[in-house]
């Protein structure tokens, strides 16, 4: 492994695998956004709560290790992006900050804030937080207004390498039709996970019932705004470099032309796609199973997205104020010993995914009752 | 280019401290509880007996109450180091990243993962599975400890990388000496070892608060056995793990030894100062002609034995440090701080030249140039000398109040250990009670009073000798960050009162040990 390319490919597979695990996880929030619409009297959003209330810490560290192994492994897009793009991050971590108590806190005596304000925190993390990340996650696509210069730092007045040139820092990223239709394809699709997820894990017929009409409307939805912007993608300018210099510069059907070159990802999104509408039907028609393959559906499709961001000589963090300052794998990574010794740490996650599986099925063995969900935890 | 403004600089750190301290507040309550639970719960399955299950499921509410707190504080302090510490970020990203990466696959995941089996799984899986998930809670919680203690040991001592000229940064060579490092060995042993203290003087205080009400007796003798015995380990491993720490400061760190200890004028055979008072105004960067003390009361010759092994070693002061000319270990001579600053303003020239240089020539004299500075490229960002020197007040009086309390914590665990065992009419002085109840908020000023010098201490860097903060930066504008500043403070505050509102409510109601099992 001494290759720096290899790694540093291998690592935005796993970085794109983290987040691709994060969306998917998501239906969480997509839950929390549905407790006022699909549970109708408090017994049913209790077990809503329940349901999505064993799950939350598995999405919040999926977030937070997502953060860490791009630090780990690109530490200047966790420069650039966090330093820069400051209130997209802000806002999203305090979307994450009020749910952390939310769960915990919502129905124990002595509350002072009161249930409804934290199912209103749960509200608002479901809405906001699958928006906020996937309207920045569209700027790998669309770009982000930064400069990186390295050779700042030796200067003693100013050294800071990174700078935002929008005052918005970040927040005008919602400006862009683009990005916000990813964003709101990220929300519905967790809205939809999120109707699966709860036919497979709540044995309460009227729920289920509510679930299966919910799951049309966020389907339909969801593919409107989903096709829309994967068209526009693939049919769009995406941002490719040289790898002899590290020249980049704009090219037409980027996104198109990485899948035909790299046919694994083409099929990965494309049995990905199958799933997800698999999911989707197979809910429809009242499989309670179906949040199986839509979930591993989701992860497919992002993370064929994700890799189209990054491989294939694709500049994943484009700045469209100076193009030659836009992040690649090659010119933002670690060094190559430390991509090395994270890879021999990496080999663990298979075990890390077992315990996990353990514990899921351990869990969700037998769907939630209306009577377990009374019970104080 | 517009300069730096240091109210951002200001700024930014206020706001890094307001999350670490808040996050601090809860962080080691769970490390100490969650030994406390576990211990509780191995009993219940070795004696069958269900008083201690509704013992452990008692201080596991307590847990996960305070544990929601610490995941919501502990995430944003994640992100900080790119929100508000970009530069940092890159300059040291290559090293710094591993450690918060290996948290979150090695730590994160395990914590998650089983605390859901430990509150969902007490009819879904065996009793065994279900200790055996709440051991491996505490274990992923106190091994991502282990790991975010490796990245803060770094910060104070940085080992194993080499600067990187082409890429700008600093780069990991020696993984080992990162992770193992014996700074971030004792760190973690001191830190986990107090946050021990701070969950088992929680536990006797709660258990001591129900002695004076009448309630829950048996419970609250058996907490108390448990806990105490946890406690006095713990703060004697704290005891001697700080000692060894007291050691690496002196080695690593100086600058914060004689800002902790007060020294202005540093010299051998020096005594350590046991209390005093600090004269208000004290310039600590200049010398006076009255004493910087109202007074102070010493162990002679105690810090140099703890600073050099030797009674009579030499220990630099603030006026020392950066006058230099002192002979330091190796035998070579101190330099002092201006010269530091003019080599690491080399350093920094060097690499402007080396990254113009057109030609192999050029390049390599500036390479050779930043080699020979480099020990002090930090150092070129600085103003003047004046700026090396900490808050001698904060840093002086926090050690003191650490110390003390660890004492005094010492003391309690063993009177209280004594008093259970041969004094059982303990329980009814109702003075003994309420001094135990009353420790349970010294346990947190310790506490916040360790990181309060292990940071104040280190200022003004964010890297020691490395980088200062003043260069650690991310470029933003000052609102913007006064205005998170003040978000998170009334949001951490308000989320606080709702937790100390619950959690009161979760002590009042009690443990239902006292009521028939069905």
């Amino acid at each position: 492994m001494n290759d720096i390319s290899l790694l540093q490919h291998y690592w935005w597979f796993l970085v794109s695998l983290l987040g691709a695990l994060l969306v998917f996880l998501m239906f969480v929030q997509g839950g929390q956004s549905l407790i006022w619409t699909l549970g109708r009297t408090e017994e049913q959003r209790r077990m809503l709560l329940l349901a999505t209330g064993r799950k939350w810490e598995l999405t919040f560290t999926t977030l937070v290790t997502f953060g860490g192994a791009f630090f780990a492994s690109f530490p200047l897009f966790y420069s650039t992006s966090f330093g820069g793009a400051y209130w997209v991050w802000v806002l999203i971590l305090l979307c994450f900050v009020v749910q952390a108590v939310s769960y915990e806190f919502q129905l124990k005596n002595g509350n002072v804030l009161g249930t409804t304000t934290y199912r209103v925190f749960l509200l608002l993390n479901g809405l906001l937080g699958p928006l906020l990340i996937g309207t920045a996650v569209g700027t790998f696509f669309t770009g982000a207004e930064f400069v990186v210069d390295k050779a700042a730092i030796a200067q003693p007045a100013m050294p800071v390498i990174s700078s935002w040139v929008n005052p918005l820092h970040g927040l005008e990223a919602a400006m862009v039709p683009q990005n916000l239709m990813l964003g709101l394809s990220v929300l519905l699709l967790t809205r939809v996970l999120a109707c699966l997820y709860f036919l497979n894990s709540i044995a309460d017929e009227a729920l289920r019932t509510n679930c299966r009409r919910r799951l049309r409307m966020e389907s339909a939805f969801f593919l409107l705004f989903f096709l829309t912007w994967l068209l526009r993608w693939l049919c769009g300018y995406g941002y490719a470099w040289l790898p002899e210099d590290g020249y980049v510069y704009l090219e037409q059907y980027k996104y198109l032309h990485n899948l035909l070159a790299m046919p694994a990802v083409l099929g990965t999104l494309l049995i990905g796609v199958v799933l997800v509408l698999t999911g989707m039907i197979t809910g429809l028609k009242g499989w309670h199973r179906a949040i199986w393959p839509a979930g591993a559906g989701s992860v497919l499709v992002v993370l064929a997205l994700l890799l189209c961001a990054g491989w294939n000589n694709t500049a994943y963090y484009p700045s469209s104020v100076s193009l030659q300052s836009s992040l690649t794998i090659a010119n933002s990574s670690s060094g190559l010993f430390t991509l090395r010794t994270m890879t021999y740490v990496s080999f663990i996650i298979p075990f890390v995914l077992a315990y996990i599986a353990w514990a899921w099925r351990a869990l969700d063995r037998k769907p939630i009752t209306p009577e377990e969900a009374n019970e104080e935890h | 280019m517009e300069p730096i403004d240091t109210s951002l600089v200001d700024w930014s750190r206020a706001q890094f401290a307001l999350t670490a301290m808040y996050h601090w507040l809860f962080v080691p309550l769970t490390l100490g509880l969650g030994i406390i639970m576990a211990i509780m719960e191995t009993l219940y399955v070795r004696t069958g007996r269900e008083f201690w299950k509704q013992t452990a499921r008692f201080w596991m509410k307590l847990f996960g109450i305070n544990f929601a707190m610490g995941v919501a504080t502990g995430i944003i302090l994640e992100f900080e180091f790119g929100t508000n510490w970009s530069n940092y970020s890159w300059f040291v990203g290559d090293i710094f990243g591993a450690p918060l990466a290996i948290e979150g696959i090695l730590a994160f995941f395990m914590e998650s993962t089983f605390i859901a089996v430990m509150y969902f799984g007490w009819n879904k899986v065996s009793k065994r599975a279900h200790l055996a998930s709440t051991w491996l809670t505490i274990i992923g919680a106190t091994l991502s400890a282990w790991w975010i203690l490796v990245a803060n040991a770094w910060m104070q001592h940085p080992v194993g990388m080499e600067f990187n000229p082409d890429t700008v940064r600093n780069e990991m060579v020696d993984f080992a000496a990162v992770a193992f490092s014996p700074v971030a060995v004792v760190k973690f042993c001191h830190t986990v070892s107090s946050s021990w203290v701070l969950g088992a003087v929680f536990a006797v205080g709660v258990s001591c608060w129900y002695l004076l009400r009448g309630k829950h007796r048996e419970f609250a003798l058996a907490s108390i056995k448990v806990a105490a015995w946890l406690g006095l380990i713990a703060a004697l491993i704290t005891a001697h793990t700080g000692h060894q720490s007291g050691r690496d400061i002196a080695q690593y760190q100086p600058m914060k030894l004689a800002a902790a200890e007060g020294l202005y004028e540093g010299g051998n055979a020096q005594g350590l100062v046991l209390g005093g008072l600090l004269r208000p105004g004290a310039d600590w960067t200049a010398p006076s002609d009255e004493s910087k003390f109202l007074f102070h009361v010493e162990m002679p010759y105690a810090l140099s034995l703890l600073a050099t092994h030797e009674a009579d070693g030499y220990v630099p002061g603030i006026r020392n440090l950066l006058e230099g000319g002192y002979t330091l270990p190796d035998g070579s001579t101190a330099l002092p701080a201006e010269e530091k600053m003019a080599r690491g303003r080399k350093a920094i020239a060097a690499l402007a030249d080396y990254r113009k240089a057109k030609d192999e020539a050029t390049k390599s004299a500036a390479l050779t140039t930043l080699r020979e500075n480099f020990d002090y490229f930090g150092y070129g960002y600085l103003n003047s000398p004046t700026e090396l020197v900490p808050s001698v007040p904060i840093t002086f009086y926090s050690f003191r109040i650490m110390v003390v309390l660890g004492g005094y914590f010492i003391a309690l665990f063993a009177g209280l250990l004594i008093a259970c065992k041969w004094l059982p009419s303990w329980t009814r002085w109702k003075w003994a009670l309420w001094i135990v109840v009353l420790t349970i908020p010294l346990a947190w000023l310790a506490s916040q009073a360790g990181w309060v010098v292990a940071e104040v201490g280190r200022q003004p860097w964010a890297i020691q000798g490395l980088l200062p903060n003043v260069a650690a930066i991310s470029r933003l504008e000052v609102g913007s960050v006064q205005t998170t500043f003040f978000i998170f403070l009334v949001l951490f505050t308000l989320l606080l009162v709702a937790e100390l509102s619950i959690m009161g409510k979760a002590i009042a109601t009690g443990p239902e040990t006292d009521k028939p099992t069905a």
